[in-house]
């Protein structure tokens, strides 16, 4: 299929960015929306143009850095996916697609689509850890019994995988999907426990300190993340900060 | 405690305590106007008892005063906040593929609520405070008209069909800004999300039957004097 691209295209974070058009065309529908990419960039590179900066690397939906805003949504329009895991026959031939990156002041553009995330490695830094040494002696898994229930909502707080979807997504650049997932994680267990009240305070602190908005609730984060975290982990953030708080 | 309400969460949670006083008192504000419906005896009674009762006027009043107030200009606050956070606007935004429009709309709702606000305190509040607390009249009643004057005055203002509109209007607003803000205020206090069907199911209910209800008490004013 023959498509027009509208892109977001800046030079370095100081530079004004603008949107620039460009065709792809023999677009094949089974191809990752990556893969379009990559079509899009060897023809740029032919022609002695710059290529569209966007970042990648595992393209099989589980290192959170494919960070595209396409047509109005994060990771485009289809559902619990990232955008290397997006696939070209959501589109039709002849289409106009908007690409651009995602827009919050605490993921300050770098160049073109690649945005940096460093604010939620400072969050985390903050707090999102144990402070048990595991290497070398790890314990059998079943020493500590953890009722099912338990372990299964941590599991999929856990496979929060830092895309920032959810700031990209909210109208409120916040980021309270990610730091709810991070802080449920440790919350759930016994291990999480000792550090529990710190750990919410600090988390939080910083994630305000970094400028994120914040939730009212309409749960967009919810609907364009691509690992189903669930708002009920921003609800159990709220219960943690309250109960660390008084 | 003090650094907890300075916390973005912190102040969801005060934004979501001051909606729920507000809901609770629109509950007990229609729960007394229906009356004028069905008896406007009762409904004067009422009304007098709210007017001149100490704890009503001095504690109670200000207490509302203070919560609706703080309730808008929180929602100012971090309306401001939240766009900040988004300096450079997306070209291209499809809202709609992830949430609804009352929950991206409730600064425009919570605005259109504000200007009702005013326009319902120069109706009923400002003429009340004058009469008593500047004329010192409260007795309750007025020159022309037998018992308490309260249902006459009520009724008399829904003569104009303009007023009609504009309050037919601004209940409209408010069914919008609830139907986004009732689980919303839940959800901001941690309430869990296992049990949000009967809570959503409340919520509806709550956000449309007690707007429609003013809605009808305006109207029948209207057309019945
Ligand atoms: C005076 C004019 C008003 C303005 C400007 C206003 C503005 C707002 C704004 C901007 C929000 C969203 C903030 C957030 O969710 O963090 C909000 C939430 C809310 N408002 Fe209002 N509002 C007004 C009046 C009212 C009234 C009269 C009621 C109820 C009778 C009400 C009930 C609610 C509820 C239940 C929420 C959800 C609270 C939450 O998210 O925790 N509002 N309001
Ligand atoms: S909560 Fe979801 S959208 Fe947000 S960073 Fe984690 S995986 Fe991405
Ligand atoms: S490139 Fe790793 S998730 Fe898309």
């Amino acid at each position: 299929m023959n498509l027009t691209l509208k892109i977001w295209r800046q030079k370095d974070s100081k530079t004004k960015g603008r949107m620039v058009d460009y065709k792809v065309t023999e677009i094949s529908e089974h191809m990752s929306f990556l893969e379009m990419m990559d079509v899009l960039n060897e023809q740029l590179v032919n022609s002695g143009e710059d290529p569209v900066a966007f970042d990648h690397d595992c393209r099989e939906g589980i290192c959170g850095m494919c960070s595209m805003y396409i047509n109005g949504e994060a990771h485009g329009p289809d559902r619990g996916v990232t955008t290397c895991q997006l696939h070209m026959r959501m589109f039709k031939d002849g289409d106009t697609i908007t690409i651009e990156p995602f827009r919050a002041t605490a993921f300050p553009v770098l160049k073109d689509l690649i945005v940096d995330r460093s604010s939620f490695d400072r969050i985390q830094h903050a707090g999102g850890y144990i402070s048990v040494n595991t290497s070398g002696n790890t314990q059998d898994a079943n020493a500590i019994p953890i009722s099912k229930h338990a372990a299964d909502e941590a599991m999929d707080a856990a496979t929060c995988i830092g895309c920032g979807a959810c700031v990209a997504s909210c109208k409120n650049s916040s980021a309270m999907l990610f730091v709810g997932a991070k802080v449920s994680q440790y919350a759930l267990l016994p291990q999480g426990q000792v550090e529990a009240a710190d750990r919410v305070k600090n988390m939080v602190a910083q994630m305000d300190l970094e400028g994120f908005g914040n939730c009212t609730n309409t749960g967009a984060c919810e609907i364009e993340c691509p690992k189903g975290i669930s708002l009920e982990n921003i609800a159990r953030m709220n219960r943690e900060l309250m109960k660390a708080s008084i | 405690m003090g650094g907890f309400f300075k916390s973005s969460i912190g102040r969801k949670v005060a934004m979501a305590l001051s909606a729920f006083f507000l809901m609770f008192f629109l509950l007990q504000h229609f729960a007394i106007n229906i009356l004028s419906v069905f008896s406007p005896e009762l409904f004067n009674e009422v009304s007098h008892f709210m007017g001149t009762n100490p704890l009503v006027q001095f504690a109670l009043q200000p207490v509302l005063i203070f919560g609706v107030v703080f309730h808008f200009i929180m929602g100012f606050v971090l309306e401001i906040k939240n766009k900040n956070a988004r300096k450079i606007a997306y070209v291209k935004n499809n809202g709609a593929a992830n949430s609804s429009w009352m929950s991206r709309n409730m600064i425009y709702s919570g605005l259109a609520i504000l200007a009702f606000i005013v326009l319902h305190f120069i109706d009923f509040w400002f003429p009340e405070i004058n009469t008593k607390y500047i004329q010192g009249d409260w007795s309750g009643t007025i020159e022309g008209v037998e018992g308490f004057r309260y249902y006459e005055e009520l009724t008399h203002k829904f003569v104009s069909p303009i007023r009609v509109g504009a309050y037919v209007l601004a209940f409209v607003f408010l069914a919008l800004h609830l139907l986004h803000g009732f689980t919303a205020a839940f959800q901001s206090m941690g309430a869990s999300t296992i049990r949000k069907k009967r809570l959503q199911s409340i919520g509806k209910a709550y956000s449309i039957i007690i707007p429609l209800g003013f809605i009808f008490i305006a109207l029948y004013h209207h057309f019945n004097h």
